[in-house]
């Protein structure tokens, strides 16, 4: 089967800033996002207890949030539904410190006459613990994209770097607002999932960039925009098929996984879609606007091999024993 | 041509290996029921709480407790040995971990001076005229709080293992944290008494009642307690009962032996007798022989239990804690004194407890959405690329054992994040073999031989795949250093899954193309390759 077969370049660059204002929309308006509404943090940063019950017939869901509410203990405290229609999750701002029981043992005392329930998982985090986590998990963020702007400046050259980190950050911002949009509880398999995301945009963007260096030897034109269009049509086929087997997976995760992994499956599905589209549509453009010269890179590339064909040469003559 | 090539054989090998060694973690051979110990079975994955249910605690320790106390055992020695060289001295207090007392004879000071500096040398005493006062330096302090979190650290993991739980897992986390993992709890009540067990001080103390004074306890404020150098502490049983104790004890569990559940004669209620070491008895012996009429309380944890009338001197040093106490809440005592006292009480920074239904339902749900993803990946890639699709596949799979041959090794935790890394992989080593895949295509396209295409597809291929892997191996081993729990399960299996991937979907692959190069026929590229092209391929 094949379904891109003997594509013709399409004029990805031509159209550029118009995407591109898209793409300075979707970015702003995360940010707006980020900023107005914010992210809600859930208990593994914010600090917190979450308790998860499950009753044995379907969950008496008001009876619980009026009991819950009238203790003192449990103020502001939510109570929703988890999933199915027997389970429930309490949240709660407070987190007990006693290594005794704590909220197991309220909660099984405060529930008792709701009726035959199990609980099936307590969640507390001190707020020492979640700064500490929240602190690492930017350290970790920061030290990577450094980390790989290094690589990539080595193996490609900066402005490739950089064309890379800014598609980088428009992947993670929009990913973080639609965080924010949809007031998902950020916790630590969110941001595994905002790492993951990471790693994929970078994946996708080093893929289509290798084949526009490739590109620059091999295309004859000397425009920039004229390389990035043959480079990214001969990649479509692979961005598509890989992106929709990414896709597929993590469709599954986000239908079949269960109710624990969702947020952690969402984030992804919002990644993958907007980190394929950043490749080619954020990383490249920009690319071509840092002013990236193909004749330069050439001529540079052809200077290089005229070293190392001179170093060849010498090393043979020192061989031969003639110098 | 020798089509047994080197990347083929070196492929069968990690095949081979990557098959043998998930075989434990697959089968979850369970080392209880082979009998003749875990060798027959090999090292395998551990299942994370998520997956199996469990506790989970972030302990930290209040180490500022341990200070305290540590004054409060010097003051208890300072008073053991002034009355062994018959100095007689008044006021002995502590205030703020600060030990003050007063010798009344000055012919006495001297002996003082001397005893203060051969047995509390870590110590910076002052002294001024007849009274003295000591303190603990910097230094001092520091090492006990440390001492504190690691003696916590060796009680806690003693306790578990004496409870006979599988696989506890105890360990110093940061500078001041403690890991307490506690798989396989399986009721509520168990981890009731789990937690009590780890959280219990089982600071064992003998202490004098304040005979001079105990008649206006009821009336007694704390505060007014503590001026007369006493403390008051209420019953085991019956909160109302207080009693006025010397808040210097005559001695505490650290000089405790060992303990053991047994049952009184006349009642048959469960009791627990203790031993003492050879100085604690004698201390024991010489203290009963001289307060004979008074009364002593067993406390523990600040709670008395029980509060005799010294009959005679009791000598050898085995004592016995009576009180209204469950079989079970017996056992469990005796065990926390037998792993001995914490230095210092430990809270909560945080904690995950996970019911075993959840934590099945988990692996249910992970299971199923890893199977559903797999298989249309698997059956997509035969559609799409034919024979290419199947190689590929080959790949897939042995990367898959690979990751859990190397997590078996490595004695990993898999957890849902994990899970989760292990399905991202898939997609990553799906993806080295589409980019090849269609490299290969292109130059069958422009009519060149199938080997050419081959070779030269994985050539054009290589540094995409390589420059790509490596950037998310940067990424995931920056997470792994940075980050903790299940962002560290994450990132360790992607590391494995990319290391895993090149040595499949690249070196793999090219080996199996190698290798059945001279079975590839031109005319069936549809079959080997899914494309039709009009130009001839040589």
């Amino acid at each position: 089967m094949e379904v891109f077969k003997g594509q013709k370049t399409i004029d990805f660059m031509g159209n550029a800033k118009k995407v591109a204002s898209l793409s300075i929309a979707l970015v702003t308006i995360s940010i707006i996002l980020l900023f107005t509404r914010g992210l809600n943090y859930g208990i593994d940063f914010a600090g917190g207890t979450i308790i998860q019950v499950k009753y044995e017939t379907t969950a008496p869901i008001e009876k619980v949030r009026d009991i819950v509410s009238q203790n003192p203990k449990y103020k502001g405290a939510t109570v929703t539904s988890f999933g199915s229609d027997s389970e429930i999750v309490i949240r709660t701002k407070q987190a007990s410190k006693s290594v005794k029981g704590g909220a197991k043992i309220e909660v099984r005392e405060m529930l008792k006459d709701t009726g035959k329930f199990e609980i099936r998982r307590v969640d507390m985090v001190g707020p020492a613990v979640g700064d500490e986590l929240r602190e690492k998990g930017l350290m970790a963020m920061l030290l990577s994209i450094i980390g790989i702007i290094i690589y990539l400046s080595f193996r490609f050259e900066w402005r490739f770097a950089i064309a890379s980190v800014v598609a980088l950050i428009h992947d993670v911002t929009i990913a973080m607002g639609s965080l924010a949009l949809f007031q998902i509880d950020v916790n630590l398999p969110i941001l595994a999932a905002i790492l993951t995301i990471l790693g994929y945009s970078l994946n996708d963007t080093v893929i289509v960039f290798d084949r526009i260096r490739d590109g620059i030897r091999t295309i004859k034109s000397p425009e920039m925009s004229d390389v990035i269009n043959e480079s990214v049509t001969k990649t479509l086929s692979r961005t598509t098929l890989t992106s929709l087997t990414t896709f597929f997976v993590v469709l599954t995760l986000y239908l079949f996984g269960g109710e624990i992994i969702n947020g952690f499956s969402f984030t992804l599905l919002v990644g993958v879609v907007v980190g394929t589209y950043s490749s080619i549509f954020v990383a490249s453009p920009v690319l071509m606007w840092l002013k990236f010269s193909v004749l330069e890179f050439r001529a540079r590339e052809a200077a290089k091999l005229k070293r190392e064909k001179e170093k060849e040469k010498m090393r043979a003559m020192y061989e031969q024993g003639t110098m | 041509m020798n089509t047994l090539n080197y990347r083929v054989v070196i492929f069968a090998f990690a095949f081979l290996f990557g098959v043998v060694f998930s075989i434990p973690s697959l089968t979850q051979c369970d080392e209880n029921t082979t009998k003749g110990g875990g060798s027959s079975c090999g090292k395998k994955i551990t299942l994370g709480l998520d997956l199996q249910g469990g506790l989970h605690m972030l302990l930290s320790v209040k180490s500022d407790v341990a200070v305290s106390s540590k004054v409060k055992s010097m003051g208890t020695s300072i008073k053991y040995n002034l009355d062994k060289e018959e100095i007689i001295f008044d006021a002995l207090k502590i205030d703020d971990n600060i030990i003050t007392f007063e010798v009344l004879d000055k012919d006495d000071l001297p002996k003082v001076v001397k005893i203060l500096s051969e047995e509390f040398k870590e110590v910076a005493v002052k002294q001024n005229g007849m009274n003295f006062s000591l303190e603990l330096t910097d230094e001092l302090i520091a090492s006990t709080k440390q001492n504190a979190i690691n003696q916590a650290v060796d009680t806690i993991r003693n306790r578990l293992n004496m409870f006979g739980l599988a696989e506890p897992t105890v360990a110093k986390q940061g500078k001041d944290k403690i890991l307490v993992e506690v798989p396989g709890i399986k009721t509520e009540a168990d981890e009731n008494r789990i937690r009590k067990l780890i959280a219990k001080s089982a600071h064992l103390q003998m202490m004098a009642v304040d005979e001079a004074r105990a008649a206006r306890v009821d009336m007694m404020s704390d505060g007014e307690a503590r001026k007369y150098g006493d403390v008051i502490l209420r019953d085991v049983a019956d909160n109302r009962t207080k009693y006025l104790l010397y808040a210097i004890p005559i001695l505490d569990g650290s000089m405790l032996t060992d303990a053991k559940v047994g049952y009184g004669k006349n009642n048959n209620q469960p009791q627990i007798n203790f031993t003492l070491n050879g100085q604690g008895a004698k201390i024991f012996g010489d203290f009963t022989a001289k307060s004979v009429g008074k009364r002593m309380a067993v406390v523990l944890d600040n709670q008395v239990y029980t509060a005799p009338n010294i009959v005679q001197r009791i000598g050898g040093g085995h004592v016995q804690i009576t009180g209204a106490f469950t079989p079970q809440e017996a056992h469990d005592i005796a065990i926390a004194l037998r792993s001995g006292a914490l230095l210092a009480p430990v809270q909560v920074e945080s904690q995950r407890s996970i019911g075993p239904s959840l934590g099945e339902d988990n692996i249910n749900a992970s299971i199923i959405a890893l199977v559903i993803g797999f298989l249309s990946v698997v059956v997509f890639m035969v559609l799409y690329y034919g024979m290419a699709g199947v190689i590929s596949n080959v790949a897939l799979v042995a990367n898959l054992f690979l990751i859990l041959a190397v997590m078996s090794l490595f004695q990993a935790t898999l957890t849902l994040p994990g899970m989760a890394g292990i399905v991202l992989t898939v997609g990553m080593s799906v993806d080295a073999n589409v980019i090849i895949n269609e490299r290969i295509r292109e130059l069958l396209h422009e009519g060149n031989s199938i080997t050419k295409s081959i070779e030269q597809g994985y050539n054009n291929a290589f540094t995409a795949i390589w420059d790509a892997n490596i950037t998310t191996l940067i990424a995931a081993v920056v997470l792994f250093a940075y980050g903790t729990g299940p962002i560290k399960g994450f990132s360790l299996t992607i590391s494995i899954g990319i290391l895993a991937s090149m040595l499949t979907a690249i070196l793999g692959t090219h080996g199996i193309y190698q290798w059945l190069l001279p079975k590839i026929d031109k005319k069936r590229l549809g079959f080997w390759f899914g494309i039709k092209t009009d130009k001839e391929v040589k």
